[in-house]
């Protein structure tokens, strides 16, 4: 592929300096309106919010090792347990691959210097950080106990810093909603030259899919969650029913903005393997408009399936049925893609690279993850599993296992563009399988603890639950290996010389055709699209000319 | 293959159980079945396919209709399988039958009170009868609260505000376990219950004696209890201050001046008569308004009324 390593690539005695050192200075980093660097300050944010969550996580697995007390209260228990979910969801999995990795990339891959508003990015990032010392000071008023949920009247009824944290929510809403806007004008107005709708990369189209999701869900939540506010501080009834209002109201709003929120948080990790796998199997992506279509499917078809959280909720029959019907109709676009990203590799040349090798994992976590969705998705089975470990261990397969690969493939697939560093492959590959062991090894008797009947956010538990609950935090530990030797063969990385070609991977993206680390500009000029984003024929037909095939 | 059912599921208890675990299983076996499908195209397309030079090049294919049309509709077919199976299964567990027993259920931080239709009350126990159809009405005195029989394969939310249903027909005489899986707060995962499944003997048993907790109580801690829960508290005081009717403070052994005009001392047959029959003797300067409570207090719990009394010095 030397041939698509653009003129202005690494081989030039470049004049610039890259984007990390142009121009030096903490203030410089502070004040940029750069879309790599406040991509990459998002990614340090989020990875440090992930080691905050994760130690959060390994405490409480530790906790579970057997019944009763362990190592803590079910006070601290419960405030651990929420804190792990607010951090995890609103400071890690909604904001990593959007906000830490789309920033730094869909720019690049669009060809484009920056994206449509840089100002309005910075602030995004502020408000991020705004909201995340919001969301950790509440530990200074004695935690919050109420779930990341915060279902009422719970929440409204119980001490400690929850006005805090749900405004902490809020301000991060405002975060995620800046950089949906961002990418939707970016799309919009910064592709290059020759770049239609088709011609981009699939990551646009997932960035674009969840950009439409953040700034239509998120303000529901916003407005929700000051109504919770407003219930707390000035005893307005609206949620509690000695007030005159509807716990169950509320169920309703915070699912209609979470629901899409799950999709969020996959929508970018479909985008992230969407790119990796075509240029690891060296081969042209199958069904690109199937892929580019379910991702917007699945962003409208996100809207209309909240009240499935509330099966049990006391909700009619009738309702019942048409979100259990709606919610079918979700796992078609997703099994399209995995059929798709399979086909991809088919007959292609395969290179177990990291980002490959988290591919992989990806397909078959995510293949675990939405299969157990059916068991939620329909009725008379989610009677039995609703708020039991089934469902802990079902989303943690989705959002944690399906969205933290992803990102992991992002980030080792994008790594070398970022910082011009490559990262020992043989590590890499060690530290994969520990995750996916480990993560497996975590998660998989959960499903078993939550088909034999133990419910969630259990401090202390029946003895027949012992053994499973220590499997799963044996497996806690491997993983948590696994994630340790990953930052510190990546952290070593960035004390070698910058000799990452710009093109370590082979890629037919625009992105590999600007320096590894790109200039501060990132081309020099305008790059014009020469064939279409996973062209690997040797003579690839011009941009914008239909396939016969 | 019952080993596998029996070692993800508990045993099946109650008459709808067990087409849920039927579908339960038909979701297992496919998410099996697709794991090692994709997982194994995997393994044969790297096995098959991994790069061996640098220069290798590869088929253009962008799509192919057919192919896609294949797994985008057998998918949808197996969904909608699986959409009307669950429905199907909701729908049975839905509708009481006309002839359900009655059980009004509490929820508050940490407990579940079971109230019956005699009256009775218990704690944490609720006893039904085996191959009878309950119907369980619920509601919460604080926050929300959900009410999950693993063994019966049924759940539902218990919320303040509002009443909520759940009925079932136990299949197996024995006990199963009761969780709250809304969280609650502090005891949330000690706000367990246990559902005694009785035959029609051990039923008749408890609705006529009370529960195991009930028996065993002293008798004076049983008639506090009858105190508070009956009704007893709203006119008659334990601290001598005037109600409706006489406070108990300090009356065991002592002369009451009837309406009348002649004396009664307070002792046991005085106390009974004044439960079963209160208008034979009414106190003088108190109006003749308590209600019988013939047939709805138990033999020992009128012995526990009268145990309670004369504590009351």
């Amino acid at each position: 592929m030397a041939e698509t390593i653009s003129t202005h690539g690494a081989a030039g005695a470049a004049p610039h300096l890259d984007y990390l050192e142009d121009p030096k200075g903490l203030w410089s980093w502070l004040t940029t309106v750069d879309h790599k660097r406040i991509g990459l300050m998002y990614m340090w944010s989020v990875l440090f919010f992930f080691l905050v969550g994760g130690l959060l996580a390994l405490l409480i697995r530790l906790e579970l090792l057997t019944p009763k007390q362990t190592i803590m209260t079910a006070e601290q228990y419960n405030r651990l347990f929420t804190l792990h979910g607010a951090v995890m969801v609103f400071l890690v999995i909604i904001p990593a691959i959007p906000a830490a990795l789309g920033n730094f990339a869909l720019p690049l891959l669009l060809g484009a210097k920056d994206v449509a508003f840089p100002k309005l990015n910075l602030a995004s990032l502020y408000i991020f950080w705004i909201g995340a010392v919001m969301a950790v000071s509440t530990l200074l008023l004695g935690g919050v106990d109420t779930g990341w949920t915060f279902y009422t009247p719970y929440s409204t009824s119980t001490g400690g810093g929850v006005s805090l944290m749900v405004l902490a929510a809020f301000v991060l809403g405002f975060s995620s909603i800046f950089t949906g806007v961002n990418f939707i004008a970016t799309i919009h107005t910064l592709r290059a030259p020759k770049m239609g709708w088709f011609e981009m990369p699939l990551f646009a189209w997932g960035m674009y899919s969840t950009a439409v999701i953040q700034i239509l869900a998120t303000p529901v939540l916003g407005i929700t969650l000051l109504l919770l506010v407003m219930e707390r501080v000035l005893g307005v009834g609206i949620f509690d029913a000695q007030l005159g209002g509807d716990p169950v109201l509320f169920q309703h709003f915070f699912w209609f903005y979470s629901h899409p929120a799950v999709y969020i948080m996959i929508l970018p990790a479909m985008a992230v393997i969407s790119e990796v796998i075509p240029t690891f199997s060296k081969k042209t992506i199958f069904g690109y408009k199937a892929i580019a279509f379910s991702s917007v499917t699945i962003a409208l078809l996100g809207f209309l399936v909240w009240a499935h959280h509330m099966f049990v909720a006391g909700m009619s029959l009738f309702a019942g049925a048409i979100f259990s019907f709606l919610t079918f109709f979700i796992a078609i676009p997703s099994a399209i893609k995995v059929f798709n990203w399979i086909a991809t590799m088919w007959r292609g040349s395969i290179s177990l690279e990291a980002p490959m090798l988290y591919a992989i994992n990806f397909l078959l976590i995510f293949t675990i993850g939405g299969l157990t969705g059916l068991f939620l998705a329909s009725l008379s089975t989610d009677v039995h599993l609703h708020d039991t470990y089934f469902v802990v261990s079902h989303f943690h397969y989705v959002m944690a296992g399906s969205n933290l690969t992803a990102f992991l493939a992002g980030m080792h697939y994008w790594w070398p563009k970022m910082f011009g560093r490559m990262y020992n492959s043989r590590l890499a590959a060690i530290g994969c399988g520990l995750v996916f062991v480990g993560f497996n090894a975590t998660f998989l008797p959960q499903f078993v603890i939550g088909s034999r009947g133990m419910p969630r956010r259990y401090y202390n538990y029946l003895p027949q639950f012992q053994d499973l609950h220590v499997a799963s935090t044996v497996g806690s530990w491997i993983l948590a290996a696994g994630l340790f030797l990953t930052a510190a063969y990546l952290l070593a990385s960035l004390r070698g010389p910058k000799t990452a070609p710009a093109n370590p991977w082979g890629g037919r993206t625009l992105e590999w055709e600007a320096n590894s680390p790109p200039i501060t500009h990132n081309f020099e000029g305008q790059p014009v699209l020469q064939h279409g984003p996973y062209d690997y024929r040797a003579n690839p037909a011009p941009v914008g000319v239909e396939d016969a095939h | 293959m019952n080993w596998f059912r029996d070692y993800l599921l508990p045993r099946g208890a109650a008459s709808h159980a067990g087409e849920v675990d039927g579908l339960f299983m038909f979701i297992i076996y496919l998410t099996i079945f697709f794991f090692f499908f994709n997982g194994g195209l995997i393994f044969y397309a790297v096995r098959r396919w991994r790069r061996r030079s640098a220069g290798e090049t590869t088929p253009h294919i962008t799509h192919d209709t057919r192919l896609e049309l294949v797994w985008s509709v057998i998918p949808l077919m197996v969904v909608m399988l699986i959409f009307f199976w669950g429905f199907k299964g909701y729908v049975k567990a839905w509708v009481p039958p006309n002839d359900s027993i009655e059980i009004v259920v509490t929820g508050k931080k940490w407990v579940w009170q079971f109230e019956y239709p005699d009256g009775t009350r218990t704690l944490n126990d609720l006893h039904v009868p085996v191959n009878k159809p309950v119907k369980l009405v619920m509601h919460s005195e604080d926050v929300i609260h959900s009410f999950f029989v693993p063994g019966f394969r049924l759940k539902r939310d218990v919320i303040p505000g509002r009443y909520t249903e759940l009925w079932f027909t136990a299949t197996q005489p024995g006990k199963q376990q009761v969780f709250c899986t809304e969280y609650c707060g502090k005891g949330h995962s000690d706000m367990l219950a246990t559902i005694y499944v009785d035959t029609p003997e051990q039923y008749e048993v408890f609705l006529r004696e009370g529960d195991e907790q009930v028996r065993k109580m002293p008798l004076k801690e049983l008639g506090k209890l009858v105190y508070e829960n009956k009704g007893c508290a709203t006119c008659h005081s334990i601290d001598g201050t005037r109600g409706q009717g006489p406070s108990f403070k300090g009356i065991w052994g002592h002369t009451v001046k009837g309406a009348d005009g002649k004396d009664y001392e307070v002792e046991a047959n005085y106390i009974r008569q004044s439960i079963l029959s209160p208008q034979a003797v009414v106190v003088q300067g108190f109006e003749p308004i308590m209600p019988t409570f013939q047939g709805l207090l138990r033999e020992r719990e009128i012995q526990g009324v009268i145990e309670y009394i004369k504590s009351l010095q």
